[in-house]
C-alpha cells in the first residue's frame, strides 16, 4: 500500500499551488467576486496549461492523466477559491466521457479539454435544475435526472436563467429543458456522477485546508489576556477538530480518486463516502474558521466567507452528506443481505 | 498511490490466514474465571510461537520473521478478522521486547527476549500512578541505591495483567534534585517478591483487567536497569511509541466487526430502511473507513519518510469516539439486549467508556495535535 503521490503528481501539485498563490491572491478573488466576473486572464492561463483537459483522454485532446491528477488540481483551486469555471467544465466533460457516445465525445470533449468552451452539470428534477454552477456561459450543459437518465444540451436547447447564489466566485443559473430537448447520454451515467463526486470532494478538501491554515496562522498571532488565543484549549482543540475533519475528508477522497482509476467496483461506495465526509468537513471547518477568528471572521474583509460560501455550495452539489449516507446505507443493506445469503448457503 | 497489497504482502496474509483457519483455538472458557481465561490465552500464544507467529515483527535474530510495518499491520488485521484472542504476553511482545532491542544490553536481550516470545514470562507495564496519569513525568515512585542494586517504593495503577506477570517495566525516580524528566530510570522489576503487592482494580464493567501495584522496599539489581540511570524518560518514550504501533490495527478490525454485527442486526429488524438509523450507521461506516485509511496512511508514511505523520493521534482519537458512538447506537437498535447485564453488547457499551482515556486521553491527544502538528503555542502549565 502506498498513499503517496508520484513525483509527477507532486510536481503538478507544487506548480499549481505556486501559480495560484501568485495569480489568485485574495484581493484579486475578491475583486472578481464582487464584480460577479470570471477571472478571464487566469482562466486563459489555466487553459494554456491544459488544466481542464488533465483527465480527458488524449484522443479527445486531453492530457490523458487520471482522476488523482484531476483531484490535485481541484484541491488547489479549492484552496484559492479562484473565480474560474474549472469545476463545472470538468464535471461536464467527466459525464460526457463516461457516458457519451463516440459522436458526443468527439463533438464536445476537445473544446472542453482545451478550454475553448466551458460546460456545466446539473442534477434535475423533471427537467429543471437549480443553481447550476457555470451554466450561464456554458456551451454544453449535462442534465442528470434523479433516475440517472442524462442528456446533453446546448444553451439553445434549454432555458438558462442566471440566479445569484451566495457564492459569487462562480456564476450560477437555473436550467430548464423540455423532455424531448437535447441528446440522451448512454450507459455509465452513474459512474460519471461518481467520478464527478470525487472532483467536488477534492475541491472541498482544498477549501478545508485553506480555512485551517488561515485559522492556525491567525490564532498564533491574535493576543487576548496577554497570550496568543491559540494557547487556549477551547481554541486549540477546535483547530485540532478542524484537522481531524479535514483528514477524514482527505483520506476518503484520496481513496475514491484511486478507485476511480484503479478499482471501479468500489467506486460507488468510495465516492459517496468521500462526498459525505467532505461535505460535512467543508461546512464544519469553514464555520469553525469564522468562529476562531472572532469578530474579524464575520467581516467581509477577512475573506473567510468566500471559503464558507464555496463550502456551502459544494456541500450541496450533487447531493449533500445525508443524501450520500442514505445511499451508503442502501449499499450496506445490499452487502448485509448478500452475506446472509452467503452464510445460509455456505 | 497504490492501495493494494504487494505480492509479498499478499503471500504473507494468505499464509497467516490459512494457518489461523487451521489452528483456531477452541472457544474461550466461559464463566470459569479470569485465571482460566489467562491460561487459555497463554496456551494460544504457545501455539503461535511454535508456528513462528508470536511476533512476526521481531527481527529474525530474536526469533521473529523480520516482518515489515505493513506486514505487521496485516498480522493484527488478520488476528482481528479471525476473531482469535491476542497473545497473552501482548505487552512483552509489543512494548517490552522492542524497548529492549533498542536500549537493552546484549546480556539483557539474551536473558529476556526468548521467554517473552514463548509466553514463559509475562510482562506488565508500571508507568501510570494515582497522581501521574497524563502527566507521566510527575511520577513519584522512587528507587534508592543500595549496594549493587536498588530499593523501590511507590504505587502504580492501571497495570494490566499484573497478577500473571513475572516482569514489570517500571519507571521510577532516581534523582529528585533535577528537572522532572531527567531524574527517571527504567527498570525491569521482578514481580515475584514480597515488596510487590498486586490488588485487582475493579472497573465499571465489573471485571478487573487492571491492577494496582503497591511497592514497598522491592529490590532490583543493577543488571536490571535499562538504558542507563537517569535515562528513563527516553526509554519510556520508546515503549510508548510502540504502544499504538500494531495494536491499532487489531482494534480497527474489531470496530469493523462490531459495526458489521450491528448492521446485520439492524437489517434483520428492517431498520436500514429507517432514515434515522440508516444515517447513523452510514456515518459510522464512513468513520470506520476513515480510520482504516488514516491508519494505513500513517504506516506507509513511516515506511516512506521514516517518521510518523499526525495520523497516530488522529486514529486513536477517532477510533475511541467511534467505538463509543457505535456501542451507544447499538442500545438504540437492540434495546434490552444491549442493556441486559452479561450480554456482549452491554459489555462493549461499558468498556468503550475507557477508550477515550486509556493510551492517551482525547484531551491530551488534542493537545498533541494542536501543539505538535499544527504548531499552536503550548498552554503554560505549572512547572
Amino acid at each position: 500500500m502506498d498513499f503517496g503521490f508520484t513525483d509527477d503528481q507532486r510536481e503538478i501539485q507544487r506548480t499549481a499551488r505556486e501559480l495560484l498563490s501568485e495569480r489568485a491572491r485574495p484581493e484579486r478573488v475578491r475583486e472578481h467576486a464582487e464584480a460577479g466576473r470570471v477571472d478571464e486572464v487566469l482562466w486563459r492561463e489555466l487553459c494554456t496549461l491544459g488544466w481542464p483537459g488533465i483527465a480527458v483522454a488524449e484522443e479527445h485532446g486531453g492530457q490523458g492523466l487520471g482522476r488523482i491528477e484531476l483531484s490535485i488540481l481541484c484541491e488547489e483551486l479549492g484552496r484559492s477559491v479562484a473565480p474560474v469555471p474549472f469545476l463545472p467544465s470538468v464535471l461536464a466533460s467527466t459525464l460526457i466521457e463516461r457516458a457519451g457516445s463516440r459522436e458526443q465525445r468527439e463533438r464536445w470533449l476537445p473544446g472542453l479539454a482545451c478550454g475553448e468552451i466551458t460546460g456545466a452539470l446539473g442534477i434535475a428534477v423533471d427537467g429543471t435544475a437549480e443553481l447550476v454552477i457555470g451554466a450561464a456561459g456554458a456551451s454544453v450543459i449535462v442534465l442528470v435526472e434523479e433516475d440517472r437518465t442524462a442528456r446533453v444540451l446546448t444553451p439553445e436547447q434549454a432555458d438558462v436563467s442566471p440566479v445569484a447564489s451566495i457564492d459569487p466566485t462562480r456564476a450560477t443559473a437555473r436550467v430548464s429543458a423540455s423532455p424531448d430537448a437535447g441528446e440522451a447520454l448512454g450507459d455509465g451515467v452513474q459512474a460519471g456522477v461518481d467520478c464527478a463526486l470525487v472532483a467536488v470532494s477534492s475541491e472541498l478538501v482544498g477549501v478545508c485546508e485553506q480555512a485551517l491554515e488561515a485559522t492556525v496562522a491567525y490564532v498564533k498571532e491574535r493576543r487576548q489576556f496577554g497570550v496568543p488565543v491559540g494557547s487556549f484549549q477551547a481554541v486549540s482543540h477546535r483547530c485540532a477538530q478542524m484537522l481531524l475533519d479535514t483528514e477524514k475528508a482527505r483520506s476518503t477522497t484520496a481513496y475514491a480518486a484511486w478507485t476511480a482509476d484503479a478499482d471501479l467496483e468500489r467506486l460507488p461506495e468510495a465516492a459517496s463516502m468521500a462526498k459525505a465526509a467532505a461535505s460535512d468537513a467543508g461546512r464544519e471547518v469553514t464555520a469553525s474558521a469564522i468562529q476562531a477568528h472572532g469578530g474579524i471572521g464575520f467581516t467581509w474583509e477577512a475573506d473567510l466567507h468566500w471559503l464558507y460560501k464555496r463550502a456551502q455550495i459544494d456541500a450541496a452539489l450533487l447531493g449533500g452528506a445525508r443524501r450520500h449516507r442514505a445511499r451508503l446505507a442502501g449499499l450496506l443493506a445490499g452487502q448485509a443481505a448478500a452475506s446472509r445469503v452467503g452464510a445460509s448457503s455456505g | 498511490m497504490d492501495l493494494t497489497f504487494s505480492e509479498r504482502e499478499t503471500a504473507f496474509r494468505d499464509e497467516l490466514r490459512e494457518w489461523l483457519a487451521a489452528n483456531r483455538p477452541e472457544a474461550a472458557p466461559v464463566g470459569s474465571g479470569e485465571d482460566a481465561h489467562y491460561a487459555f490465552r497463554r496456551e494460544w500464544q504457545r501455539r503461535l510461537y511454535d508456528a513462528g507467529w508470536a511476533a512476526p515483527n521481531w527481527p529474525v535474530e530474536y526469533g521473529g520473521r523480520g516482518a515489515t510495518l505493513s506486514e505487521s499491520a496485516i498480522y493484527f488485521e488478520e488476528i482481528g478478522r479471525a476473531r482469535v484472542p491476542l497473545p497473552a504476553n501482548v505487552l512483552g511482545l509489543l512494548l517490552g521486547g522492542p524497548t529492549l532491542m533498542v536500549w537493552g544490553t546484549p546480556e539483557q536481550k539474551e536473558r529476556y527476549l526468548p521467554p517473552i516470545l514463548s509466553a514463559q514470562e509475562i510482562w506488565c507495564q508500571g508507568f501510570s500512578e494515582p497522581d501521574a496519569g497524563s502527566d507521566l513525568a510527575a511520577l513519584k515512585t522512587h528507587a534508592v541505591k543500595d549496594g549493587e542494586g536498588w530499593v523501590v517504593s511507590g504505587q502504580k495503577v492501571w497495570t494490566s495483567g499484573a497478577r500473571h506477570s513475572k516482569w514489570c517495566m517500571l519507571v521510577a525516580r532516581t534523582d529528585s534534585d533535577v528537572a522532572k524528566h531527567k531524574g527517571l530510570t527504567y527498570f525491569l522489576m521482578d514481580m515475584e517478591q514480597d515488596g510487590v503487592q498486586v490488588r485487582p482494580l475493579r472497573q465499571m464493567t465489573g471485571e478487573a483487567e487492571f491492577s494496582e501495584l503497591f511497592i514497598e522496599d522491592a529490590r532490583i539489581p543493577d543488571a536490571n536497569v535499562v538504558g542507563g540511570v537517569g535515562n528513563g524518560w527516553k526509554v519510556a518514550l520508546t515503549t510508548l511509541m510502540n504502544e499504538r504501533a500494531g495494536l491499532g490495527f487489531a482494534l480497527q478490525i474489531r470496530l469493523r466487526q462490531l459495526l458489521d454485527d450491528l448492521i446485520a442486526a439492524a437489517a434483520e429488524r428492517g431498520l436500514l430502511d429507517d432514515p434515522l438509523y440508516a444515517d447513523a450507521l452510514a456515518e459510522l461506516h464512513v468513520r470506520c473507513e476513515s480510520i482504516r485509511l488514516l491508519a494505513w496512511k500513517g504506516l506507509t508514511d513511516v515506511e516512506r519518510y521514516g517518521q510518523p505523520g499526525p495520523e497516530g493521534s488522529l486514529v486513536k482519537w477517532l477510533w475511541s469516539e467511534t467505538n463509543q458512538r457505535l456501542t451507544q447506537l447499538a442500545v438504540d437498535i437492540l434495546g434490552a439486549a444491549a442493556l441486559s447485564s452479561g450480554t456482549s453488547w452491554s459489555y462493549e457499551l461499558l468498556r468503550a467508556r475507557g477508550n477515550t482515556i486509556e493510551g492517551g486521553t482525547t484531551e491530551v491527544l488534542k493537545n498533541i495535535v494542536a501543539e505538535r502538528v499544527l504548531g499552536l503555542p503550548r498552554l503554560k502549565a505549572a512547572a
